[in-house]
This record gives C-alpha cells, sequence and structure tokens, in this order.
C-alpha cells in the first residue's frame, strides 16, 4: 500500500444520528429506567397470589414485545433494501435482527423462570411461546446466514428474503400453534387472566417499563446500526488496500 | 401464457428425467425416511398407546427430514454441474424456473411420501390405505417444495449449505409440520372427517401465501 493510495480512501465516518441525539436518548434512557426500577421494587404493590415472582413481568413483558415487534422492524427494512438497495437499509436490518435474537432470547428465559415459578413448569406450547421460539430460531437462522452465506450484496440480499418470509411466517406460526393448543386441553391459565383485573400502580409500572425498554431498543439499534456501518467501512477500506 | 408454462414443464421434465436416470431423490429419500421411521421405534416403545400419540408426529418428522435431504441435493446439483448459469441465461422469467425446480421436488417427495407410508402404517399395525391423508399429504407437501426449494437456492451459495437449509427451513415450515401432524392424528386416530378439515384451510394458507412470496423473491437470489 502507497501513501497515494490513502488519499483517495474514505475517511471512516460515524453515520446515523448526530451525537446530542444519541445522548440525549442515553440519558432520557437511563433516567427511565431509574425510574423504572423505583416503581417495579418499591411502588408496585405485591401480587396477592403470585408474590414477588411476579414482578418479573415488568422485565418479561416489554423485553418479549420488543423481541417480537423487531422481527417487524427486520422485515420492513428488508423491504427498503430490496426496493432501494440501499446497503444502510441492509444495515439496519441486521442490527434488528441481532437485538431481536437478544431479546428473544431474555424473553424466553425470563419466561421460563417465571412459568417456573407460577405454573410450575418452565416451559408450554402456548401459541406466545411456540411464537417466540420459532421467532428466535428464525432470528438464529438469520444471523447465520449471514455469518457463512455470500458476503457484499448477495449476502445482503438472501438475508432480506429469509426476513421477508420469517416476518411473513410469524402471524401463520401464530395461528398454527393457536389452532394447535385449542385442540387440547389447555393446562395453564394465565396469571392476569386468574385474578381478572390487575392494580393500577402495575399497570403504570408497567407502561412506565415499556416505555424505557422501548427507548434502550431504539438507543441500542442506533449504536448498532452506527457500528455496522463503521464495519462495512473498514471492510470497504481492507477490500480496496488487499 | 403457452411459454410460460412450457418452461415449467421443460424444467419440470429435465429434473424428471435426470431422476429417471440417477434414481437419486427417491431411493435415497426412501431410505432415509425409512431409518427416521426405525430409529423412533427404537427410541419409543410402540405400544398402541404410544402409537397413537407418536405416529404422526414420526410419519411426517420422516418426510420433512427426507426433504431436507432432497431438497439440499436439488440445487447442488443445480450448482455443482454450472446448471443453474445456463438455467438463468435461458430467456424465461425467473419464477418459471422455480416453479419448475419447485414442481420436481413435490413430485418427488410425494412418490416417496406414497412409498414409505405404507411401510410406515406396517411397522405402527394401521391401516395401510387411509384416503383423508392425501388432501393433507398434498398440501404440506406443497407447503414443504415450496419454501424448500427457494431456501435450498440460497443454502447451495453458503459454506455449510447441508447444515443452513434445515437451519432457515424448519423454523419457517413449523405451521405446515404442527398442521400435517394434527390433520393426520385425526385420520389415523380415526376421527371426524371435519377434524381433519378445519386443518386444510391452514395448510393451503400456508401454501397460497408462500408460494407467492417465493416465486416472487427467487429472481433476488439468483440475481448475480
Amino acid at each position: 500500500m502507497t501513501l497515494e493510495n490513502t488519499a483517495v480512501l474514505p475517511a471512516p465516518v460515524a453515520e446515523g444520528p448526530r451525537g446530542f441525539v444519541r445522548d440525549g436518548l442515553l440519558i432520557a434512557c437511563a433516567a427511565l429506567m431509574a425510574v423504572t426500577l423505583y416503581l417495579v421494587f418499591f411502588w408496585a404493590p405485591t401480587d396477592a397470589n403470585l408474590g414477588v415472582s411476579q414482578r418479573v413481568l415488568y422485565f418479561h413483558v416489554p423485553v418479549a414485545i420488543l423481541g417480537l415487534f423487531s422481527i417487524v422492524v427486520v422485515g420492513v427494512a428488508s423491504v427498503a433494501h430490496l426496493v432501494t438497495r440501499r446497503e444502510s437499509w441492509d444495515s439496519v436490518a441486521y442490527s434488528a435482527a441481532e437485538i431481536g435474537a437478544l431479546l428473544t432470547s431474555l424473553a424466553i428465559v425470563t419466561g421460563a423462570m417465571w412459568g417456573k415459578a407460577t405454573w410450575g413448569v418452565w416451559w408450554t406450547w402456548d401459541p406466545k411461546l411456540t411464537l417466540t421460539l420459532v421467532l428466535w430460531f428464525i432470528y438464529v437462522g438469520y444471523l447465520m446466514l449471514r455469518a457463512y452465506g455470500p458476503r457484499g450484496s448477495q449476502g445482503a440480499r438472501y438475508g432480506a428474503v429469509v426476513a421477508m418470509i420469517g416476518a411473513i411466517d410469524a402471524p401463520l406460526v401464530y395461528y398454527a400453534a393457536n389452532l394447535w393448543r385449542t385442540t387440547h386441553p389447555s393446562l395453564v391459565v394465565g396469571p392476569v387472566a386468574e385474578s381478572g383485573a390487575i392494580d393500577p400502580r402495575m399497570a403504570v409500572a408497567l407502561v412506565v417499563a415499556l416505555a424505557a425498554f422501548t427507548l434502550l431498543y431504539v438507543y441500542t439499534l442506533i449504536e448498532r446500526y452506527a457500528l455496522r456501518r463503521s464495519e462495512a467501512s473498514v471492510d470497504e477500506l481492507y477490500r480496496r488496500t488487499a | 401464457m403457452k411459454e410460460y408454462f412450457g418452461a415449467i414443464w421443460a424444467v419440470v421434465w429435465k429434473d424428471v428425467r435426470l431422476e429417471m436416470r440417477t434414481k437419486d431423490f427417491v431411493v435415497s429419500v426412501f431410505v432415509f425416511s425409512l431409518l427416521v421411521i426405525v430409529m423412533f421405534n427404537f427410541a419409543i416403545e410402540p405400544t398402541p398407546e404410544a402409537v397413537d400419540l407418536a405416529a404422526p408426529g414420526v410419519l411426517w418428522v420422516s418426510f420433512v427430514f427426507g426433504g431436507v435431504l432432497g431438497l439440499t441435493r436439488s440445487f447442488a446439483l443445480e450448482r455443482d454441474g454450472g446448471n443453474l448459469r445456463g438455467l438463468m441465461l435461458a430467456p424465461v422469467p425467473r419464477d418459471a424456473i422455480y416453479f419448475g425446480k419447485m414442481l420436481a421436488s413435490f413430485l418427488f417427495m410425494m412418490l416417496v411420501e406414497a412409498l414409505v407410508f405404507p411401510v410406515f402404517a406396517v411397522i405402527f399395525n394401521l391401516r395401510v390405505v387411509e384416503p383423508w391423508l392425501l388432501p393433507v399429504a398434498l398440501l404440506a407437501t406443497l407447503g414443504i417444495a415450496a419454501v424448500g426449494s427457494l431456501f435450498s437456492s440460497m443454502a447451495v451459495n453458503t459454506r455449510a449449505r447441508e447444515v443452513m437449509l434445515p437451519l432457515l427451513f424448519l423454523p419457517v415450515v413449523a405451521p405446515v409440520v404442527i398442521g400435517a401432524v394434527e390433520a393426520s392424528a385425526v385420520v389415523l386416530g380415526n376421527g371426524a372427517a371435519k377434524d381433519v378439515i378445519q386443518w386444510l384451510p391452514l395448510l393451503a394458507a400456508y401454501d397460497a401465501i408462500l408460494i407467492v412470496v417465493c416465486a416472487f423473491t427467487f429472481h433476488l437470489v439468483v440475481e448475480e
């Protein structure tokens, strides 16, 4: 590599929202997390039937909702990538898939712990559980395809096709699992359904927790996106000098 | 329109002729599916109660795993011979090529299923002729072939292609497996026709949606 070559190389620049937006998000997210922790552990009442274990709800539900929602982000970004052929959309899809895999993992682990405490079993083939597990496999399949598949634009297209099919498949999985479980006697009843309505303070804590985790999701997505773009520019640098 | 179906038919006929000469797909998938069924017999004690519970699941696991094996070969053959490029250069729409490959895999899988089912029925001591299984098998196999053909065309271009196809394919066909296993359980357990029929719309809807999406996205996969 000669010095003349370096002169024409693009300097890797951080992409995505500007610094102060990110810092603001991070501070808002941290503050809301602190409020959530206070609400969950000091303010919300202890559940009469389930006891302290019910407090995992404030962590489990937002993580699970965002984990499922992430496939929509991956799917939409993938379609946008296929339509516009812009690499940045692919980076959004990839980042959302990684975060989705993490969140569904957390949802499954926290759900299993809560399930053991309340239902007495770690796992049951409830439609929501089935959907979460199948989605987890779809996220992992997507990430493995990106790791083992072709590089560059072809790999991005492969990923986009798998993500699109995964997003379309998710409602079908839920529908099938629902039909499947309703043909068998249901063994478990959800804790919320059992007690009827939930305490308004619990509802408030849950909404605040959901907001906090949504901010965390957006912040993580932006950070991962910027990192992915930097990776791409380093790859480009490597490719040109190799 | 006539040329379009002609192109589909040409691809199907190419695969059928190749299969008639080599018998690769049908023989290997048939033997593999049988082995899966035999392995399950070792894993579960085939008492009448266990058969009622496990037989439909065993049947479809053997079909789906066999299908994965066959579908991996379907595009591996095209790629290894440099044939895929030839197909892509042909002046026909890309989705016609997809439909041709899918229909060929569908035909081979149906043939294997027709061969495996009597043996399965004998081993599990069930009736050998079950007419209600036909619509279930047709719809489920169509869904499996539709998704499998698209993913197979992707998996051949990855490292560890044998692992990649099942990893991508099995989660996506989960609704088909659930539907096929439950409907087969009704058939094998002498259930009412309406209990079988309630599963058919799920399978049909899955097929309709996935065939359209897969045919539509196939050109994105094979594009270079």
